[in-house]
C-alpha cells in the first residue's frame, strides 16, 4: 500500500492540474471573503435586508466560506484522480504494476486525504486573510481568538479531506471525465442549493434536505451559510451525524465504483 | 522441450454476440522471439489484455510462468507490457511518468533515467508526453515495459510510428532481449514488419488459431517466386502458357509462381527467349498469411516480398 501512495502522491504532482484547481479556488475563495466581509459590515446599514448576524457568528458564518463555496474544486481534482485515468488510458499501466483493484482505488482514496488537507488550509486561510481585516475594520471585529472561531477554521480545513475523498469515489462510479465534471459542476452549483432550499420548505421534505451531502458538511462545521441567510434549511443534523453522513456517501460511492468501473474489462 | 513462459488454454472472450476470441490456444518459449500475428480486429490486443488480467476471460486461462498475471506479486518485475502508443497523459512529461509506477514496479528514480537513456529519450525526458511524436511514445512504452528489467516482454504493435532507424533499432534490441533468455512476444498485423525479428509465430484469424510454429515452418507453407525480366514479353508468356505457369504483371517484367529459377531458365533457354533478369523472389508470406487469417488480398496490386527481409 505504502508504495501504491507514493505512486498516487507522483501522478498527483506531476501534471499541472493540481495548482491550477488549487490557484483558482484560493483566489475565488479571496475574493469572496473580502466581498462578503463587506457587504456585511461596510454597506451593511443600507442593506434593504435584515440583519441577521453580527459579531462573532457573522465572522464564523464568512471564515466557514471554503467547505459550501470551495467543495467543488476539492470534489473536482478528487475526481480527477480516477477519471484522469480513464481519460488517458494510464489506467492500463497503474493497473498493470498492481493488478488488486482494490488497493489502486483504496491508495486513491487515502491519498484524496493530504490533497484535500492542502486545499482546506489554504483555502480557509484565504478566506480567513481577506475577510477578517475587513471585518476588524469596518465591523465588529475580526473575534479569530475565539475557541469557537477557531474550531470552525478547523473544522473548515477538515471537511475538505472528506469532499476530496468523496471526489475520488465519486469518480470511480462516474468514470467518463467530462460527465463526471458537468454532473459536479450542476449538482454543487444548481441542483443541491435549490434542492436544499426546496425540500426545506415542506414539511414531508425537509428532514432529506439534511442529509444532501452539503447540509451535512454544514452540520459538521456548525455553522450554514444557507441558515445564517434564513431562507430555511436552518435544521442540520447533529455535528457528529454530519460527519458520518459524508463518509456514507464516500464508502457508497467507492463501494460501486469497486463493483462498477474498476470490475469491468479495462479495453 | 521447454517449460512455456506463456501459456494460453482454451481462452474465449465474447462481447455480447460478437466472439472475439475463440477456444485460443498456443504457448510462447523463453529465450524466443515470438510474433502475434493477425489482421486488425482478430483478437490479437484482447488476447494480451486477458493475459496481462486487464479483461476478464469468457472461458479458458492465460498463464504467465503457470500463474495468472492479477497473482503475482510485484508483476512488473517478472512482464513488461506496453499496449497502446497513446497511453499517456499528455500533461506529464516522459520522466513523470515513470516516476508515477516506479514504486509499484519496486525501482528507484535513477532507474527510471537509466531506461529512458536506454531507449533514446534521454533528452526528452523532462518534456511533457502531449509534445512527442509517435515513435517517441513508441519508446517511452518500451521503456515502460522494461522498467523493471522483466523476463517476460509483451509488446502490442511495438513498431507503429517507429521510423526506418527505430525499426531496425527495434528489432536489434528484441534480438538481444531473447539472446539473454528472456521471453518476447510482440504483436502485429503486418507480417512483414517482424518478418526479421521473429524465431515462431502463432498466426490467428477471427479469435482463433490458424497455426503457431517457427517461421521456417511457417515459410515453408509459402509458394515461391521467381522474378523475370525479358525483351520478349510475348514469347515469354506463351511458353509460360504452354508449360501451365502462373504468370503475374511485375513492374519491368513478370513474376512467375510456383517454380524455380532453373525450371524457368533452362525452358526459356530451350525456347530461345532472351532473359534480362532471372531471380528469386522469395517466398510469398505475405499470401500465405493472408490466404490463412482469411483476409482478401489486395486485387490487381503485385505482392511486396522478400523486401523487408
Amino acid at each position: 500500500m505504502k508504495a501504491a501512495l507514493v505512486a498516487e502522491y507522483r501522478k498527483f504532482t506531476s501534471t499541472r492540474m493540481w495548482w491550477v484547481l488549487l490557484i483558482a479556488m484560493v483566489a475565488y475563495l479571496a475574493f469572496i471573503g473580502a466581498v462578503l466581509a463587506f457587504s456585511m459590515t461596510v454597506e451593511g446599514d443600507s442593506m434593504s435586508g435584515p440583519v441577521l448576524l453580527s459579531g462573532g457568528d457573522l465572522a464564523r458564518s464568512i471564515y466557514a466560506l471554503t467547505s459550501p463555496i470551495g467543495y467543488v474544486f476539492a470534489l473536482v481534482i478528487g475526481s480527477l484522480a480516477v477519471t484522469g485515468e480513464f481519460r488517458h488510458k494510464t489506467i492500463t499501466a497503474s493497473l498493470l504494476v498492481e493488478p488488486r483493484r482494490g488497493v489502486l482505488l483504496g491508495a486513491k482514496l487515502l491519498a484524496g486525504i493530504p490533497i484535500g488537507a492542502l486545499y482546506g488550509v489554504l483555502g480557509t486561510l484565504a478566506v480567513v486573510a481577506t475577510a477578517a481585516p475587513v471585518l476588524a475594520f469596518a465591523g465588529d471585529g475580526a473575534y479569530l481568538g475565539e475557541s469557537a472561531t477557531i474550531r470552525v477554521i478547523v473544522l473548515s480545513m477538515v471537511v475538505m479531506i472528506l469532499w476530496t475523498m468523496m471526489g475520488v469515489a465519486f469518480g470511480a462510479v462516474v468514470s467518463n471525465q467530462v460527465a463526471a465534471i458537468v454532473i459536479l459542476l450542476a449538482f454543487t452549483q444548481l441542483v443541491e442549493p435549490i434542492a436544499r432550499i426546496a425540500l426545506a420548505a415542506f414539511d414531508a421534505t425537509s428532514s432529506v434536505s439534511k442529509f444532501l451531502p452539503g447540509s451535512a458538511a454544514d452540520a459538521l462545521l456548525g455553522t450554514s451559510f444557507y441558515s445564517s441567510l434564513g431562507e430555511g434549511a436552518s435544521d442540520l443534523l447533529p455535528q457528529w451525524a454530519g460527519a458520518l453522513v459524508m463518509l456514507a456517501y464516500i464508502a457508497v460511492f467507492a463501494l460501486i465504483g469497486r463493483y462498477t468501473t474498476l470490475r469491468r474489462d479495462i479495453g | 522441450m521447454y517449460s512455456p513462459a506463456i501459456t494460453i488454454e482454451g481462452l474465449t472472450k465474447r462481447f455480447g454476440a460478437v466472439t472475439a476470441v475463440d477456444d485460443l490456444s498456443f504457448t510462447v518459449a523463453p529465450g524466443r522471439v515470438t510474433g502475434f500475428l493477425g489482421p486488425n480486429g482478430s483478437g490479437k490486443t484482447t488476447t494480451l489484455r486477458m493475459l496481462l488480467g486487464l479483461v476478464e476471460p469468457t472461458a479458458g486461462r492465460a498463464l504467465i510462468g503457470g500463474r495468472p498475471y492479477r497473482e503475482i506479486r510485484r508483476p512488473a518485475r517478472e512482464v513488461g507490457a506496453a499496449l497502446e502508443a497513446s497511453s499517456f497523459h499528455p500533461g506529464r512529461t516522459g520522466l513523470g511518468h515513470l516516476q508515477a509506477l516506479a514504486p509499484q514496479v519496486g525501482v528507484p528514480t535513477a532507474r527510471c533515467k537509466e531506461i529512458l537513456d536506454f531507449v533514446g529519450l534521454a533528452d526528452a525526458a523532462n518534456r511533457r508526453v502531449g509534445g512527442y511524436s509517435m515513435g517517441m511514445r513508441q519508446r517511452l512504452g518500451l521503456a515502460t515495459a522494461l522498467l523493471g528489467d522483466p523476463g517476460i516482454i509483451i509488446l502490442d504493435e511495438p513498431a507503429n510510428g517507429l521510423d526506418p532507424q527505430g525499426i531496425v533499432w527495434l528489432r536489434g534490441l528484441l534480438r538481444a532481449l531473447a539472446a539473454e533468455g528472456r521471453t518476447v512476444l510482440l504483436s502485429s498485423h503486418v507480417l512483414a514488419e517482424v518478418r526479421a525479428t521473429v524465431d515462431d509465430v502463432v498466426v490467428i484469424g477471427n479469435g482463433r488459431l490458424v497455426r503457431a510454429s517457427t517461421l521456417t515452418e511457417f515459410e515453408d507453407l509459402a509458394v515461391h517466386a521467381v522474378a523475370v525480366r525479358t525483351p520478349n514479353p510475348a514469347s515469354f508468356v506463351a511458353l509460360a502458357r504452354e508449360r501451365g505457369w502462373q504468370v503475374e504483371d511485375a513492374p519491368g517484367g513478370f513474376r512467375v509462381h510456383g517454380v524455380d529459377t532453373a525450371t524457368v531458365g533452362s525452358a526459356a533457354f530451350a525456347h530461345g527467349i532472351e532473359l534480362h533478369e532471372l531471380s528469386d523472389a522469395g517466398a510469398d508470406l505475405e499470401a500465405v498469411f493472408l490466404q490463412l487469417t482469411g483476409a482478401p488480398a489486395p486485387a490487381g496490386v503485385p505482392m511486396q516480398t522478400g523486401a523487408i527481409r
